[in-house]
């Protein structure tokens, strides 16, 4: 229980390192609104891949649906701050963007995840793209012109801290009995039904969690860039969020924050070289897949508790 | 008590298209009992396993599970519901959850008799904490009790392959059942690691008190272990009866060693 207390308190102390960080920054007049564009699609891409990765690493589900239920939530708020422009306003439609997220996934879900590998990733990309295409012809979502001027409700700070959470509230269901049946569903379907673990229960459990997840990124996108289009959320977006997953490592929390971030920094660095960007970023991707196929960091994860017991064991043995 | 019925099969057929895999065969399985299931390779046996434990669904046929509650008829459920039931099983191919550790490994077999809401876990309330101390500790005392602490923390794919079917059957004693399948537990094993396997057996059936029904082709294993036997050749059953009655019986000499 200490070792948890101690390894839960270094985390806090990581989260408002960063904070402050970042707001020092801010203070200091050295984030221009270029970067801080930078920090929060990083940070709302860190939330949809983290979904994403509970997915594909975790449950071992190969979605390509991802960008749909994130459009579920852009447009949830998109439609909804319009008459309710205050933040209980887009926190409320954040949370009816996750409800809907939630039974579209129920309803693509039990049909599809009886499929593997390639045909589940197709089930999942062709749901997406119903999904766009009902907002494409929908009057509500204003068609393929999409939405504009919509209320500025979303700063960094706000999408730091739902960055933080959802990343807390996934990593805490990946360590827990919940999280373990996932895996093993992962690892062996066979083995894991003979082990009385519902496998069709437990593959549904996260999908629903990860579409969730994905509404809220959709939200605070939102609410941050105040225009979305049907467009926006193609199966390109998909792919994205799906790149960043597969180069942190399949199966590592870790590497998606730090494939999320080298992305979004190359990605910032190479706006400044014009069209060939678009050939330098293909080349840096296919580099790390031919020397690190596993991702960068494949499913290894950092750990503070496995920190302080190296150190002390190491100050052990010193003595 | 070691005459009361546990599980009975009354006439299982299984059909794959044309092939007739399980014809017409009716096994039971009584408390505490344990029993070998053998016969030539393509006989059905796995097949047998499989309709048993829900993992293929049976053409015709009815098997009954004797629990505490009254007698539960297992056709049409599925293998997760079987395994609540109080059935358990290993893998001729043995399926360990590979990535993992030895610990998860044991803790997964553990998920049903836990419960915590998903709240609970994705907030941490403390109820959180307990269930995972007791799932830990339950799996530790578990591993303990087959020499298994040692590799507790290592993935299972990087144990040797005598400590994996010895995982294997620990996890599947982790969902607490009343009756085990084992499904060729030495296949691939030297003289050594069988007899360890031999006494592992006995050790399970003395200490946990459940019906272990196990596939052999080791006759030094299963002559030796078992006290009933069931023959099947061609997805029929040929003989059954004790280890000494069937060394005798000439239809299954026939079956191993053919001739006239």
């Amino acid at each position: 229980m200490k070792a948890n207390l101690k390894s839960n308190l270094a985390w806090l102390g990581v989260m408002v390192l960063g904070f402050v960080v970042i707001d020092a920054c801010e203070f200091a007049g050295l984030i221009n609104t270029f970067i801080e564009n930078m920090l929060v699609t990083i940070g709302i891409n860190v939330i949809l891949a983290v979904g994403l990765n509970l997915i594909i690493g975790f449950a071992g589900q190969f979605s390509l649906g991802h960008a749909g239920f994130m459009a579920i939530g852009a447009y949830a708020t998109g439609i909804m701050t319009q008459t309710m422009a205050t933040p209980a306003g887009f926190y409320l439609s954040m949370v009816v963007g996750m409800v809907i997220a939630v039974i579209a996934a129920v309803i693509v879900g039990i049909p599809t995840l009886r499929l593997r590998g390639d045909y589940l990733a197709i089930a999942t990309m062709g749901a997406a793209e119903i999904i766009r295409i009902l907002i494409n012809n929908l009057k509500i979502t204003n068609g393929a012109a999409g939405l504009f001027n919509i209320p500025a409700l979303a700063s960094w700070v706000t999408v730091y801290v739902l960055m933080c959470l959802t990343t807390i509230v996934t990593v805490n269901f990946i360590h827990s009995r919940g999280g373990r049946a996932v895996m093993a569903v992962r690892e062996d379907e066979i083995a894991a039904g003979a082990m009385g673990i519902n496998t069709t229960r437990w593959k549904l459990a996260a999908f629903i969690f990860g579409a969730a997840t994905a509404a809220i990124g959709g939200s605070l996108h939102a609410a941050y860039i105040q225009t979305i289009a049907p467009g926006d959320f193609n199966i390109m977006a998909s792919i994205a969020i799906l790149i960043i997953v597969v180069l942190g490592g399949v199966g590592s929390v870790t590497g998606t924050f730090v494939a999320a971030l080298v992305l979004g920094a190359l990605d910032t660095i190479l706006q400044n070289f014009g069209t060939v960007r678009m050939i330098i970023y293909s080349l840096a991707l296919i580099l790390i897949m031919i020397f690190k196929p596993a991702g960068l960091l494949g499913s290894w994860e950092f750990s503070f508790k496995r920190l302080f017991n190296r150190k002390v064991k190491g100050v052990a043995e010193h003595e | 008590m070691s005459n009361s019925p546990l599980l009975e099969a009354q006439a299982l057929v299984k059909n794959f298209g044309g092939l007739t895999a399980v014809a017409n065969v009716s096994v039971h399985f009584d408390q505490n009992e344990l029993i070998g299931l053998i016969g030539p390779n393509g006989a059905g046996k796995t097949t047998l396993f499989n309709l048993l434990t829900g993992e293929t669904p049976v053409s015709s046929g009815t098997i009954s599970f004797y629990t505490d509650h009254g007698v539960q008829p297992l056709n049409g459920k599925q293998p997760a519901q079987i395994a609540k039931i109080g059935i358990s099983r290993t893998f001729q191919n043995i399926r360990l959850f590979k990535e993992l550790s030895v610990l998860d490994n044991v803790r997964i077999a553990m998920t049903n008799h836990y419960h915590e809401g998903f709240l609970t876990s994705i907030l941490r309330l403390p109820k959180y904490y307990q269930t995972e101390a007791a799932m830990t500790k339950a799996a530790q005392e578990l591993l303990a009790i087959f020499d298994l602490t040692a590799v507790a923390d290592l993935p299972a794919k990087s144990l040797p392959y005598g400590i994996q079917r010895r995982l294997e059957i620990v996890r599947a004693l982790a969902t607490k059942p009343k009756l085990l399948f084992l499904d060729e537990p030495a296949a691939g094993m030297n003289p050594e690691e069988t007899a360890d396997l031999t006494r592992l057996i006995r050790k399970i059936q003395r200490e946990f008190h459940i019906t272990i029904v196990l596939i052999e082709h080791d006759m030094s294993l299963v002559m030796n272990v078992v006290e009933r036997l069931y023959v099947l050749e061609h997805g029929a059953l040929l003989a059954t009866g004790t280890p000494q009655e069937i060394q005798k019986n000439p239809a299954v000499i026939k079956a191993y060693l053919g001739g006239e």
